[in-house]
């Protein structure tokens, strides 16, 4: 009997499954595939760069005189299911061009086979350098790590400070790329190689940071880098601040949302990272619109991971109307061609390795507001 | 148990044996040439699993032995296997935070014997961590195993002139991508420890299984069958990861946390432990399963009915399918049941006689 | 190491330790009764903190009376659980109850995705507790001082429980032997769930005060310090709540002081807790307080 009534429960998801699939007639849409993490332990950005791309949709649902039809696969943060999401949208959904993923290991994975099927995919949040390193149909809307982690200790460099610590998340290849360069550029431009007094590091799902940030401050640093993401770089400000030291903080842009002084409160005051738009004061049209929609639509301020969802859509659409047609490759080329296009985050052209190249901005936390500071060309 | 000494049926279960691995290979050059890439890529994923679940099968179901230790033992099979076979030109470019040490640099394998060195390290590995650690039971055992594979992930984060760290190592040539080294392997993994299981030491492991201490008594040497038990199981989770690298083409230390284990875990008990049959059929419906529910997230309606675009409700979904299928099958869905041409036979002949009977 | 930063990270790790040694708790009573590893209980401490956050959210109740319920009903989802996903196996193998409890957790921590979305949520704190005071040179928030005290005051109630009253002295007759404890009259369905309604209670507190202590709350908070609590009670010797407590404090102080004594190390923090572990099961296999292993012959 109660095997009966389990094969019955599974027969029903079964043919769940199959009516789910044989729904889906329509005119001819132009297909996109998205694939994401939206569950596993990157579910937060995953979902976050769903909300922006969603938004994009919405307001840009056709193309070439056709609607524009999404393919989400949920990859699980997992590059084994990356592997498989891609695949399957390929071969099952047809798509013609993928957006995904945020998280680096999620996009080598699905960017191997996107490359060998010959469709052209574009990464929203895949900082990774090795990402489109060796590929031809693999680009990307974001920055790289070199360049930020320049940026900031340039930045702190210019502030007249010597003496820095660095806090990494070693089993995160945003905040071992980022840290690496903002050390190397760092030492170079002090000329000394001892510059970086305290490099410290915890593990992604850490929330105690007390035992290193105590090390930090007794290291004598000037300044403390830290190249995670806001949840955890509210909590370091927190401890920071708790343990009495009033050091400046600095974070890349995976701090940049609402949360980081919302969590972080009175201790997030000071912290100066580097972004690509300021969401409190957009400087163009384009980020003005963007704001404005993605507050009317989820009644919230976006992060960074909305903001890029939504331009690697409309990057990628900009260039399926350039190429004239639904064809991969013309598509791809027409990618590759990308210049000077006015994304939220900043005019971005795409170079010869399939990197987009935009400017950045510096910003403030000041009461409990981003506070523009500078751009900086790359 | 009774043994059969009939000459005829001896050579009955060889040709059946040899047409069904005849089947087996046309069906595998079938898939190879016909099927879309996406469905090769769920079956050769199957077929790594499969390898992975018999293997942990042969240590804890079949030995007793309640090791977490799975996925550690992969990444070493899989960091081994992909620093071999990775190209010369990706080795210069991708170690961007140090450059890789030796022997890799210098060093490049054809697939095969990579992969057959991805065993022997993670066999290797498998000697050293459970000299000391076998002696533990139970749990602890359990606790301490699964320790272990966290220092290797853990490991594998800092030592950046062999892993490339959090930056992983990317463009492993795909020789996995192939239905002919999956399934391969996986016939491999299952003629390895049926052999084993239904040989002297099989039984000698068997008794270690049921109690230590009398088969201690019997003579039976457990540190010896432990450490052999465990150390076969971890050469084969070794290899499962090589060719999950390759399948995968990118991996870092993330790839290998302990929910790994804990999902092999769950093909191996939901499969039936002591049973390599439920293993390996359980791998393949784990992983179709996985895919099969995708469509449930995208949204649809049936008549009147509107279920709108719930991204996460795929894993929900397979969860409660999980419990179910626990909570219905306490044994796993074979118990300790396998598939054996004897058993068909029998089957076969108790229908003849029941038809006879019937007639007569 | 100075004197001064020597105290600091005393604070540290006292108030880390404490929290894993609530949590590590949970998992101890449960296997004590039932010799199940309570896979979903980092699932219950994160509902826990969810629970207050909306209570908090939706009904702008007082803080305290927020806590109060979160607490009640996150300790009667944990009844729930058992009632439906553990009860049904009591007489399976145990390995079909770890799967069951895996299933739990994954159950748990997708709908918690789907339903409360996977981005942080800033979780209420109250100015008291975050309020930093200065004691010579070393820093210490009111958090840091309230966690080690609530740990022990539930600790202690727990402990007037398991070895004071009635429903305890079922709890270690079941413990010891459930099938002569229920020939003895001892009601079991009702005292094992019982255990897991403590048990979770505990998990919530828990989950609480991480949430004061590190406020930002997500779906998946609970897989890190639930592993490392889990590793607390094996050290401790599971099935024995002194050992837990032990255990917790030992592996907060632990890896506080590895970091502050080897920063150049601090990457391997998580490995050392591990080796550590492992170290103390060699040389005694049923951890600090555990039970010695009888061999039946």
């Amino acid at each position: 009997m109660r095997r009966i009534s389990a094969c019955v429960a599974l027969i029903v998801v079964a043919m769940l499954t199959v009516l789910a699939g044989g729904l889906s007639a329509q005119v001819e849409p132009i297909r996109i595939g998205v694939y994401e993490p939206m569950t596993g332990a990157m579910a937060a950005g995953g979902q976050m760069t769903w909300e922006g791309i969603l938004l994009a949709h919405e307001m840009t649902p056709e193309v070439l005189g056709r609607p524009i039809r999404l393919f989400l696969a949920d990859n699980k943060s997992d590059p084994v299911e990356s592997a498989n999401a891609v695949a399957k949208l390929i071969d099952q959904d047809k798509v013609i061009a993928i957006i995904g993923s945020y998280g680096s290991s999620n996009s080598m994975a699905g960017g191997d086979v996107a490359e060998k099927a010959g469709i052209p995919m574009i990464t929203d949040s895949a900082t990774n350098p090795l990402v489109t390193e060796g590929k031809d149909y693999m680009f990307r809307a974001c920055f790289i790590d070199p360049f930020q982690g320049e940026v900031m200790a340039k930045y702190a460099y210019g502030e007249g400070i010597r003496k820095v610590a660095i806090l990494i998340d070693v089993a995160q290849d945003y905040s071992v790329g980022l840290a690496n360069y903002f050390e190397a550029t760092f030492k170079q431009l002090t000329g000394d190689a001892r510059s970086v007094v305290a490099k410290v590091a915890y593990n992604t799902g850490d929330q105690d940071f007390s035992a290193q940030l105590t090390q930090v401050i007794n290291s004598g640093a000037e300044a403390l880098f830290v190249p995670g993401y806001f949840g955890d770089m509210a909590l370091v400000a927190k401890q920071l601040r708790a343990l009495g030291s009033k050091i400046l903080l600095m974070g890349g842009d995976a701090i940049d949302a609402p949360e980081l002084v919302i969590i972080g409160g009175e201790a997030a005051e000071g912290i100066v990272f580097s972004t690509f738009y300021s969401a409190e004061a957009p400087a163009t049209p384009e980020a003005q619109k963007f704001v404005d929609a993605f507050k009317a639509k989820y009644g919230k301020t976006p992060n960074a991971n909305g903001a890029l969802g939504y331009d690697t859509y409309n990057i990628l659409v900009d260039a399926i109307r350039r190429a004239g047609s639904d064809d991969p490759k013309a598509i791809r080329d027409a990618l590759a061609n990308t210049v000077d296009f006015p994304a939220v985050t900043g005019s971005t052209t795409i170079d010869e390795s399939g990197n987009a190249t935009k400017d950045a901005v510096l910003l403030r936390v000041e009461d409990g507001k981003f506070r523009y500071l500078t751009t900086i060309k790359p | 148990m009774q043994i059969q000494h009939d000459p005829r049926r001896a050579r009955l279960k060889l040709i059946l044996t040899l047409l069904s691995l005849a089947l087996s290979a046309l069906a595998i050059w079938w898939a190879n040439n016909n099927l879309s890439s996406y469905y090769l890529r769920i079956l050769n994923l199957a077929g790594i699993n499969a390898i992975l679940a018999v293997s942990m099968n042969l240590i804890f179901g079949f030995t007793g032995l309640f090791s977490l230790g799975h996925a550690g033992f992969m990444a070493v099979g899989a960091y081994t296997c992909a620093l071999l076979t990775l190209p010369m030109r990706s080795k210069q470019t991708i170690f961007l935070l140090a450059p890789l040490a030796w022997p890799f640099n210098a060093v490049t394998l054809p697939p095969f014997p990579a992969v057959l060195l991805a065993g022997l390290a993670a066999a290797v590995m498998a000697y050293l961590i459970g000299l000391p650690v076998l002696r533990l039971r139970g749990d602890y055992l359990g606790i301490a195993t699964l320790g272990f594979a966290e220092i290797i992930r853990v490991v594998a984060n800092n030592i950046p002139t062999i892993t490339n760290g959090a930056l992983g190592l990317k463009g492993i040539p795909s020789f996995a991508n192939n239905l002919w080294w999956t399934w391969g392997w996986a016939a491999a993994t299952v003629w390895v420890t049926s052999r084993l299981v239904n040989s002297v030491y099989g039984r000698s492991l068997l008794a270690v299984k049921e109690d230590e201490v009398a088969a201690e008594i019997m003579g039976v040497n457990l540190t010896y069958h432990k450490i052999l038990s465990y150390v076969i199981g971890s050469a084969f989770a070794g290899v499962g990861g090589a060719l999950m690298g390759s399948l995968v083409t990118a991996i870092n230390p993330k790839t290998f946390g302990f929910m790994l284990t804990f999902n092999i875990l769950i093909i191996v008990v939901a499969g039936g432990l002591g049973s390599i049959t439920g293993s390996v059929i359980t791998s393949v419906i784990y992983t179709v399963l996985l895919e099969a529910l995708r469509p449930i997230e995208s949204g649809w309606s049936i008549g009147p009915l509107h279920v709108p675009e719930i991204p996460g409700l795929r894993m929900v979904v397979f969860a409660l399918v999980l419990l179910v299928i626990i909570l219905f099958y306490q044994r796993g869905l074979f118990g300790g049941r396998e598939f054996t041409w004897d058993g068909v036979l029998d089957w076969i002949d108790r229908k003849r006689n029941r038809k006879q009977e019937v007639a007569g | 190491m100075t004197w001064a930063v020597f105290a600091q990270n005393l604070v540290n790790g006292l108030s880390l330790g404490s929290l894993y040694a609530l949590v590590a708790i949970g998992y101890t009573m449960v296997y004590g009764i039932l010799r199940l590893i309570n896979f979903a209980h980092s699932n219950i401490f994160m509902l826990g903190a969810y629970m207050l956050f909306y209570a908090d959210l939706m009904f702008r109740l007082p803080w305290w009376l927020s806590f109060v319920i979160a607490v009640i009903v996150t300790a009667i989802m944990g009844v729930i659980v058992e009632r439906a996903a553990y009860r049904p196996l009591r007489q399976a193998p145990r390995i079909s109850a770890l799967i069951s409890a895996i299933g739990v957790a994954y159950f748990i921590e997708n709908l918690g995705l789907v339903v409360f979305g996977g981005r942080p949520k800033p979780f209420p704190v109250p100015a008291f507790f975050s309020k930093s005071y200065q004691l010579g040179s070393v820093y210490m928030a009111n958090i840091a001082w309230v966690v080690p005290l609530l740990s022990g005051i539930l600790l202690f109630g727990l402990m007037v429980l398991v070895y004071r009253t009635k429903v305890g002295l079922a709890m270690r007759a079941i413990s010891h032997d459930m099938e002569t404890s229920s020939l003895m009259s001892v009601d079991v369905d009702r005292i094992v769930a019982i255990t897991f309604g403590v048990g979770s209670a505990l998990a919530a507190a828990g989950g609480i005060m991480w949430g004061l202590k590190y406020p930002q709350i997500n779906p998946l908070m609970g897989t890190v310090p639930g592993l490392k609590a889990f590793t607390a009670a094996v050290l401790g010797g599971i099935g024995s709540i002194p050992g837990a407590m032990i255990g917790g404090m030992l592996l907060g102080m632990l890896e506080i002081m590895l970091v502050a004594s080897m920063p150049a190390l601090s990457g391997f923090r998580d490995a050392f807790a591990f080796l550590v572990l492992i170290v103390i099961l060699l040389a005694r296999p049923s951890g600090l307080m555990g039970r010695e292993y009888r061999e039946k012959v």
